[in-house]
C-alpha cells in the first residue's frame, strides 16, 4: 500500500481502507455477499474513483462524464461504499443493502441507484454496452471515456469477444477494458475450467493495446491508468490487472469456499480487524 | 423463373440500389414494390433522422434485405452494421441509448427476439432504455428456409417480459405510423415485421394510429376478427368472402400485444357473437393467448385461436405454407364456418 495521492485530494488508500470494512458490513446486512471478487477489485474501484474517472458527483448525468460498467455486477459493494463516500447519495442509505424496497441488490441498478451508469449482473453483456456508450461518444462527438471492468471467467461468455471484435473494428481508443484477473471462477481456477490465458495476446489480436500490472498495487494502477490514450480514433485499451481473489482476508484468498459466503461471529471480528491493519504481503498457500 | 420465384429472391438477394427494374413492377400480391414494408424501413428512418439526431441504426449483416442501408447512405455516420453479431448488436444498441441516442436495431424475428431475449429483456427493457428491436421475416414468412429462419414463438418471448412494448406492422404505411411513434414513446419495444413484402392494408400512413390502440378496419355483428401483422391482408379478404354468404365479421387490427387494447377485445365479446383470433404464429403464447387472458373474466362466448399449432413448420414456400395451415382469406374463412357452425349446433 503505497498511499498515493489522487486528483480530487482524496487519499486513495486511506479513503479505501473505510470501503473495504464496508464491503463486509454490507454482506452481513445482507446475510451473504460476493467478498472475495470485490476484494480482487478493490484497488482498481478505489483509482479508478477516487483519483482518475472524470465525475461530478452533484450531476450523476453529466453527458460529458466518463462512463463506468460494471460487468462483473457481482461486485456491486464494491462500488456502493466509493459512491455514497463520494456523495452521490447518503450513506445511511446502504443500511437497508438488499431489504425489501432497497434500492440497493447484490448487482446494480442504474434506475435507482445515482452514479451507477449501466445496470448488470448478467455476465458477458458489459463491454457490449461499453461499445454502445463509445460509439454515442463519437456520434455525439464527446470526449468521453467508457471503462468496463470485467471478471477473468467471464471472458468464457461468447458476447465479450463479439464486442472486443467490434471495439476493435470501430477503432475505439476511448474504450478501456480492466480485466480483474483474480484467477478464479466459480468452480475453480479458470485455467482449469476454461482457460482464458494467453489473454493480453487474445485481446491484441483482437486489435487492442494490452498492458498487464499488478491489480493490488496502486502505483502500478495509477501508472497504468496515467499511461491510457485519450478518446479518439485507435486501438482500444485493455488492461489486464493480475489480482487474488478475496485478497485482504486470509481466509478468502484464492479460496473457492468464499465466492458467495457469510461471515459470522467471531469471524467477523476477525475480518474486520485484518482489513483495519491494512494489505499484507501475500503468502501462498500450500494448497487451493 | 416464375413472378413468384423471382419474388422470393428480390427479398433474400436484397433489392437496395440498383434494383429499379424490380421496384417498378407489380410485385406477386398486388402491392407495388415501393410500397411494401422492405421498401420504407431504412427510407422512413433516415426521414425522421433529418430531424432527430437522437436516431442511430444497427443491423447485423443485413442492411440490404432490411433496406437500412437506404439510411446508412443518407446517414452514414449514425449506421452500424456489427456482423454477424445480434447479440452484441442488441447490447451496444442499449450501451446507446443509455447516451441519449435512440437506437433501431433490425435483423431477421428469430435472431432478434428470439436469440437476443435475454439481452432484450436484461439490457433493454429492465433498466427502460429507448431501443426499437425490429424483428422482420418472422412467422414463416422464410418458408423453405426452414425453422432456424422461422420466428412462430417471438410474441410469446416478448410479451412476457415487462415494460417492453410489443407491436405487430401490418403494412407499409402503418410501420411508417410505428416508427413516427415510437420516438417519443418510452421504454425499449419490440417491432415485429412479416416477410417485407406484406400487401397495402393501409391506404395512406393510418393518422389515428396509436401504439396501445386496436383499429377496427371493418365492422360486423356476427363475428370479431382478431388479427395482427402479416394476416390482416388475408383476414380482411375472408371477411369479404364471408359477407358473399351473409356473414358480417368485425375485423380488428389488434397491432399492438403490449400493453394489449383490452376495452377492444371486451367490446368485441360484448358485441359480436363469436371470436377468433389469428396470427402467423404459435398459437401458444401470442395474440390468442392473449386475447384468451382477457376473454377469461367475459363470461361464455365462443372463442378459438388460430394460428399455427404446437409443431414445427415443414418447408416450402410461403405461399403453400398460408394454404396449408389455412392462413389465406379462404382458410381464414373456412375456420369462421367452423366456428359459427359449432356454435350453433352447441348453442
Amino acid at each position: 500500500m503505497t498511499g498515493a495521492v489522487g486528483e480530487r485530494g482524496h487519499n486513495v488508500s486511506r479513503a479505501f481502507l473505510a470501503d473495504r470494512a464496508m464491503f463486509v458490513r454490507l454482506a452481513r446486512i445482507c446475510g451473504a455477499g460476493h467478498y472475495s471478487s470485490t476484494f480482487s477489485a478493490a484497488e482498481l474501484f478505489a483509482s479508478l474513483y477516487y483519483a482518475h474517472l472524470k465525475l461530478d458527483p452533484r450531476d450523476p448525468k453529466w453527458p460529458d462524464r466518463d462512463r463506468f460498467v460494471l460487468s462483473k455486477g457481482h461486485a456491486a459493494i464494491g462500488l456502493y461504499p466509493i459512491l455514497a463516500h463520494l456523495g452521490y447519495f447518503p450513506p445511511e442509505l446502504l443500511d437497508n443493502f438488499t431489504r425489501l424496497g432497497s434500492a440497493f441488490g447484490d448487482h446494480p441498478n442504474m434506475k435507482h441507484i445515482p452514479g451507477i451508469d449501466f445496470s448488470s449482473g448478467s455476465l458477458g453483456h458489459g463491454l457490449s454496452i461499453a461499445v454502445g456508450m463509445a460509439l454515442s461518444a463519437r456520434v455525439q462527438k464527446r470526449d468521453y471515456r467508457v471503462y468496463c471492468m470485467l471478471g477473468d471467467g467471464e471472458l468464457a461468455e461468447g458476447q465479450i469477444w463479439e464486442a472486443a471484435m467490434s471495439a476493435g473494428h470501430y477503432k475505439l481508443q476511448g474504450l478501456i477494458a480492466i480485466v480483474d484477473r483474480n484467477q478464479l471462477c466459480i468452480d475453480g481456477r479458470t485455467e482449469d475450467v476454461m482457460a482464458i490465458e494467453p489473454v493480453e495476446e487474445r485481446f491484441r489480436s483482437f486489435g487492442w493495446e494490452a498492458q498487464r500490472i499488478d491489480g493490488h498495487d496502486f502505483d502500478s494502477i495509477l501508472a497504468a491508468l496515467g499511461r491510457l490514450k485519450p478518446a479518439g480514433t485507435g486501438r482500444p485499451q485493455v488492461i489486464i490487472a493480475d489480482t487474488i481473489k478475496g485478497r485482504g482476508v486470509r481466509r478468502m484468498e484464492l479460496s473457492l469456499q468464499w465466492h458467495v459466503a457469510n461471515l459470522a461471529g467471531d469471524d467477523y471480528a476477525d475480518a474486520e480487524a485484518e482489513i483495519r491493519a491494512g494489505l499484507q504481503p501475500y503468502r501462498e498457500k500450500a494448497h487451493v | 423463373m416464375s413472378d413468384h420465384q423471382q419474388g422470393q429472391d428480390a427479398i433474400f438477394r436484397g433489392t437496395s440500389g440498383g434494383d429499379a427494374a424490380l421496384k417498378d413492377r407489380k410485385s406477386i400480391i398486388g402491392t407495388p414494390n415501393a410500397a411494401l414494408p422492405a421498401f420504407v424501413l431504412g427510407e422512413e428512418l433516415a426521414d425522421l433522422a433529418d430531424h432527430d439526431p437522437r436516431i442511430v441504426v444497427l443491423t447485423a449483416d443485413l442492411a440490404n434485405a432490411n433496406r437500412t442501408n437506404d439510411f446508412r447512405k443518407r446517414h452514414p455516420e449514425r449506421f452500424f452494421n456489427v456482423g454477424i453479431a445480434e447479440k452484441n448488436m442488441i447490447t451496444v444498441a442499449a450501451g446507446m441509448a443509455s447516451c441519449g441516442n435512440i437506437p433501431y436495431a433490425a435483423t431477421f424475428a428469430s435472431f432478434c427476439a428470439i436469440l437476443g431475449a435475454e439481452q432484450l429483456k436484461t439490457d433493454c427493457a429492465y433498466p427502460g432504455m429507448k431501443v426499437r428491436l425490429i424483428g422482420h421475416h418472422s412467422g414463416m414468412s422464410m418458408g423453405f428456409y426452414g425453422t432456424s429462419h422461422h420466428a412462430l414463438e417471438d410474441l410469446a418471448m416478448t410479451r412476457t417480459i415487462a415494460d417492453l412494448t410489443v407491436i405487430c406492422a401490418t403494412d407499409a404505411n402503418h410501420l411508417r405510423a410505428i416508427l413516427r411513434a415510437s420516438l417519443n414513446h418510452p421504454g425499449a419495444m419490440y417491432i415485429r415485421l412479416g416477410r417485407g413484402r406484406d400487401p397495402q392494408v393501409y391506404a395512406d400512413v393510418p393518422r389515428d394510429f396509436a401504439i396501445g390502440k386496436a383499429a377496427t378496419l371493418r365492422e360486423g355483428k356476427t363475428i370479431s376478427l382478431i388479427c395482427c401483422g402479416s394476416v390482416v391482408r388475408a383476414t380482411l379478404d375472408a371477411a369479404q368472402l364471408l359477407a358473399e354468404r351473409g356473414i358480417e365479421a368485425r375485423v380488428i387490427d389488434m397491432h399492438t400485444l403490449k400493453p394489449l387494447d383490452e376495452a377492444a377485445i371486451r367490446k368485441a365479446a360484448q358485441e359480436t357473437g363469436a371470436i377468433l383470433t389469428i396470427e402467423e404464429h404459435n398459437i401458444t403464447g401470442g395474440l390468442g393467448s392473449a386475447a384468451a387472458e382477457v376473454l377469461v373474466s367475459e363470461g361464455r362466448i365462443p372463442f378459438q385461436r388460430h394460428g399455427i399449432p404446437d409443431e414445427f413448420v415443414p418447408v416450402g414456400p410461403p405461399a403453400a405454407l398460408y394454404a396449408q395451415y389455412k392462413l389465406d382469406a379462404p382458410g381464414i374463412a373456412e375456420k369462421v364456418l367452423t366456428l359459427l357452425g359449432g356454435t350453433r349446433t352447441t348453442n
